[in-house]
């Protein structure tokens, strides 16, 4: 993987709007062949971040490489690199879907006897087949941001931009549009902006959470599950003994009852005293109904460490 | 890359509706005076045969009537570079100008051609217009000539002071009546200027049409008219500019 070479590369960016910094020394590396998720709350300066990676704002601070040009210095090459899907997609509202793409492809300089293959390629993967003629104002929500990711992918760029790509779509849209993400995570390199936490652990390998401009985690969204994993079990017992003898199991650090029948226990990580415990409720009659692992979902992970950081 | 945005910009203005109602409601004030500048003609003209150096029919009707469309423009023009960079900034459709690989330059240059595509487009009908005259008498071609070009540069510099103002603000109407009010206020510096006083007269664009209305190419006027243009559009330029800079 750390063979794949840099396509995006953001040093030290800061950006102020007034007296109030909303990017604060904000340095992100990228590859080809990945998907990073920037996770953050409202108004973490996730946007303000991808902005400043598209040349939309200039950073008053820090440097960005695009696929070794500098943005700042050579910024036509640069952005030829990049496609964006901005929080609102930039449509036309009263142009039809095919004059909108083709005008996305020609101001990104896609050769004109490229676009029509550009252009129904594009489509084919966006499904957006039957709406060529259709005007952008009298499409749905879901078909706009469809037609939205269709304008950033229509060059074909390096790197992909996207904040929040699924937002307002339904459930089966979100899906392929997810499928398509990763998808195109496989030859080029993908950043996208969310804050659903589900989104980040079905398509991100690495993940950067934001947090008040700064990034404050970074890992890739395999590990981030592990954060802070307590090895545990929640277990119902329809005639549970008393507490000290569950604790009195060997393994078990501590027994924590949710209610009069279901306790939730952590043990070790090098023991495994479920079955222990399946068997002393067989011998002395428990009446052991159900036993779950405890899992930890990726949102305590990030308010864990959120929270962490702001304290 | 100025060419995709100008056909762009051009197609659009013709995609919508109240263009053509806008267009079509011009040509009807333009017929409406044209007519009743060739009424008057008509009744004077046995008394003006008489004289010896008598005003032809392009000086009598086309010229005054060139003089109104001059005033026309004022209003009209700002009807149309209000929407060019502020409605894009309110539908946020100006992020996908800002992060293609086109400069500010390209950006302003393009809805500036656009746009004055077709107001020529506008112009072309009302010279069109006068000459139907050709059917019947003979006209003064160098007089209509200089008078659609002065035209063309007067619509130009408006367009370009359209569009500065329309890059300062998110609302396309305040950009219409803000670009209303600022050439309304050229043409009163124009008008209320004592006779002698040159200084304050050549501020004002409809001051430099003049002598274009009387058939006469002068030169200064001409670098005054691509001067107030292109004074404007690098303003434009500029705010687009830092559009990027302050968000």
């Amino acid at each position: 993987m750390s063979a794949a070479p840099l396509t995006l590369c953001a040093r030290n960016l800061s950006r102020r709007f007034g007296p109030r910094e909303v990017v604060r020394n904000v340095s992100l590396e990228l590859r080809r062949g990945e998907v990073l998720g920037l996770l953050g709350h409202n108004g973490a300066g996730k946007s303000t971040t991808l902005q400043l990676l598209t040349g939309a704002l200039l950073p008053h601070a820090g440097q960005i490489e695009v696929c070794g040009f500098d943005l700042a210095r050579q910024p036509k090459q640069a952005k030829a690199c990049i496609g964006f899907l901005p929080e609102t997609p930039p449509l036309y509202r009263d142009m039809c879907v095919d004059d909108y793409l083709e005008f996305a492809a020609k101001l990104h300089g896609v050769p004109r006897p490229q676009i029509a293959g550009a252009l129904a390629e594009t489509k084919r993967r966006c499904s957006l087949q039957d709406t060529g003629q259709k005007i952008i104002g009298t499409l749905s929500k879901g078909y706009r941001q469809r037609v939205g990711i269709a304008q950033a992918l229509i060059h074909n760029p390096e790197v992909i931009i996207l904040d929040e790509p699924t937002v307002g779509l339904d459930p089966s849209q979100i899906r392929d549009i997810r499928t398509l993400i990763r998808e195109l995570g496989d030859a080029h390199s993908v950043i996208l902006s969310t804050h659903l936490l589900g989104e980040v652990e079905s398509i991100c390998d690495r993940v950067e959470i934001m947090h008040h401009g700064r990034l404050i985690y970074s890992d890739s969204s395999a590990h981030m599950q592990q954060y802070g994993h307590q090895p545990g079990f929640v277990v119902t017992l329809l005639a549970p003994p008393a507490l000290a003898e569950l604790e009195a199991i060997p393994g078990v650090l501590k027994v924590e009852p949710i209610s009069a029948t279901h306790f939730r226990i952590l043990h070790t990580a090098e023991s495994n005293c479920g079955a222990l415990l399946l068997e002393r409720a067989a011998e002395r009659g428990w009446q052991a109904q159900q036993l779950t692992p405890l899992q930890t979902k990726l949102e305590d992970v990030f308010m864990h460490i959120t929270q962490n950081e702001a304290a | 890359m100025i060419f995709t945005i100008a056909r762009k910009e051009f197609r659009s203005l013709l995609a919508t509706p109240s263009t053509w109602l806008f267009l079509g409601a011009l040509q009807f004030i333009f017929a409406w005076f044209f007519l009743a500048r060739l009424d008057a003609f008509l009744q004077v003209q046995a008394q003006l045969a008489q004289l010896a150096n008598a005003p032809g029919v392009t000086q009598a009707v086309a010229a005054p009537l060139f003089a109104t469309i001059a005033l026309i423009m004022m209003m009209l023009v700002p009807v149309f570079t209000m929407r060019l960079i502020a409605e894009e900034r309110r539908n946020r459709t100006m992020t996908l100008l800002m992060t293609a690989p086109v400069s500010s330059t390209q950006i302003v240059l393009g809805k500036f051609t656009g746009l004055l595509l077709f107001l020529l487009l506008a112009i072309a009908g009302s010279v069109l217009m006068v000459l139907s005259l050709a059917a019947g008498t003979q006209l003064d071609k160098g007089l209509i000539f200089a008078n659609a070009l002065g035209l063309l540069l007067l619509a130009a510099s408006y367009a370009a002071l359209g569009l500065y103002i329309s890059s300062l603000t998110v609302q396309p109407v305040v950009a219409a009546i803000g670009a209303m009010a600022a050439l309304f206020g050229l043409w009163l510096v124009e008008i209320s200027a004592a006779d002698g006083n040159t200084a304050w007269r050549a501020l004002a664009p409809t001051s430099h049409f003049q002598s274009f209305n009387s058939g006469l190419l002068n030169s200064g006027d001409l670098a005054f008219f691509l001067l107030f243009s292109i004074a404007f559009l690098l303003l434009a330029m500029r705010r687009i500019h830092n559009n990027r800079i302050y968000g």
